[in-house]
């Protein structure tokens, strides 16, 4: 992330190089209950991201000393697979999997009811099964159809979603070239029906009018992607019941 | 619990939903009330019943109540009490108080071990979770025989019919003794054809009440066993 370079992100007309508009997202696709040993699960294309979400519990939290007496706690594993890149990724936790583990994890809290299942912990395991940019994101969204999956009481269904600046420029859903060579990233995390934002990262400099469009251009997404999200729920159990 | 869509039009809600106007009318299970606005918490059918809105979740876990008939599967056994899995999100606690037998102290074991299947009722379920159960009452025992299936949680009410009236059914077409706990799992005993049907029957709720009739089903034994007759 730096600006510097000599690759151009930007076409003269304005187009970026796969042909998007600057607010244009890739294309998504989500399927809910796509695992069958799981509580709930969701796969998500994004692009070129493929991710699955798996989710296990309520279940007792173990070890006890991350049991709380009035909640549940959220569990989250993100990990990238090692064929997920062109480069082969170390299997294991690293310092990027635990950062995003961790934010997801915040993220999650937030609109999980947890008081409703003291003493309680919700796994959710995330796996990166192809990495495009934006992996945080389409991780969260698939969390988010995999936990509404299980049965896990929440407030909104979070969407995470994200939008950067190239050349100057405002766009939205950075693809890999955009979020190696571009200037800013903000990915955050939205609840599309209150417009409350459960997590928020920025990564580069924007300007206070550069930040409004961005988030302009995410608010607009998260609604976009939010529609897709209810599709495959109703979708998989929306089947005609008598 | 849900009966599914029976009757009038139902709408599948997911978390976050507004569900309509809270005016004049009561939050259920699956809904909290904003300022004027049902909110949705779970993916479910909306049912309003009594002037009170309220979710069938499609998925749901366990959570224990007084009151609730369970079976159970000893996971621990200590010297004087028993953890039970009663397939929640916490083990369930059996002291030897409540238990049918007079047990010494340090006798659980002879009684019941790790593995063996009990028919119990949970006496009371703490603000923490914490489940203690009972086997004092009556029917309440150890399952020495048969065998016990999982169904979810949610679609109990959908195998029980109203008064018990699908379960008689499916126990007379298969000719088995079929017990069902409020926590998902069925204990069958019977003839090996009969357990082998009624298995079928519970596994085709779990797998297609979304999409078929539990009488449905139950009109396929039923004729499976006219013919075979």
């Amino acid at each position: 992330m730096g600006g510097y370079g000599d690759v151009q992100l930007l076409r003269d007309d304005g187009t970026r190089l796969d042909g998007r508009k600057v607010d244009e997202m890739r294309p998504v696709t989500i399927e809910a209950g796509v695992l069958p040993a799981a509580d709930g699960s969701a796969m998500i294309t994004h692009g070129l991201n493929v991710a699955v979400a798996a989710v296990y519990g309520p279940m007792e939290a173990h070890p006890r000393k991350i049991q709380r007496q009035d909640r549940a706690v959220i569990d989250v594993r993100y990990n990238m697979a090692p064929f997920s890149t062109s480069d082969r990724i170390r299997p294991g936790f690293n310092r990027r999997s635990r950062e995003i583990s961790k934010v997801t994890a915040d993220a999650l809290e937030s609109v999980v009811l947890v008081e409703r299942y003291p003493r309680s912990k919700i796994r959710v395991e995330i796996e990166i099964l192809a990495a495009e940019a934006g992996t945080r994101c389409v991780g969260i969204t698939a969390a988010a159809v995999a936990l509404a999956d299980a049965g896990i009481p929440m407030r909104d269904m979070i969407v995470g979603v994200a939008s950067g600046k190239v050349e100057d420029t405002v766009v939205l859903d950075l693809d890999k070239a955009e979020d190696n060579y571009g200037q800013a990233d903000l990915p955050v995390g939205i609840l599309p029906n209150t417009g409350e934002i459960a997590f928020l990262q920025m990564d580069g400099d924007l300007s206070p009018d550069e930040y409004n469009l961005a988030m302009e251009y995410n608010f607009k997404a998260a609604k976009e992607i939010h529609e897709i999200m209810v599709d495959a729920l109703q979708r998989r159990y929306q089947g005609g019941e008598a | 619990m849900s009966q599914g869509q029976t009757g009038a039009e139902q709408r599948l809600v997911t978390p976050g939903m507004a569900v309509g106007p809270s005016t004049g009318k009561r939050a259920g299970s699956g809904i909290i009330a904003t300022e004027d606005t049902f909110i949705a918490t779970q993916l479910g059918w909306l049912r309003e019943l009594n002037n009170t809105v309220s979710i069938d979740p499609i998925n749901a876990a366990y959570m224990p109540r007084s009151g609730d008939l369970v079976v159970g599967i000893v996971a621990e056994v200590r010297n004087n009490l028993w953890f039970m899995n009663i397939n929640g999100s916490f083990q369930g606690l059996l002291p030897m108080s409540l238990a049918p037998w007079k047990v010494e102290f340090g006798a659980a074991r002879q009684h019941m071990d790790v593995g063996d299947v009990v028919l119990a009722r949970v006496q009371e379920v703490d603000e923490c979770h914490n489940v203690v159960l009972t086997m004092k009452g009556v029917g309440l025992r150890r399952l020495n025989q048969g065998t016990v299936e999982s169904i979810p949680v949610q679609h109990i009410d959908r195998v029980r019919g109203a008064n018990n009236e699908r379960l008689q059914r499916l126990r007379d077409a298969t000719d088995c003794r079929i017990m069902v706990g409020e926590n998902g799992r069925v204990w069958i005993d019977g003839s090996a054809d009969g357990v082998s049907l009624a298995r079928h029957a519970l596994h085709a709720v779990s797998k297609e009440a979304h999409s078929k009739d539990m009488d449905e089903i139950l009109n396929e034994i039923e004729n499976k066993k006219k013919g075979d007759a």
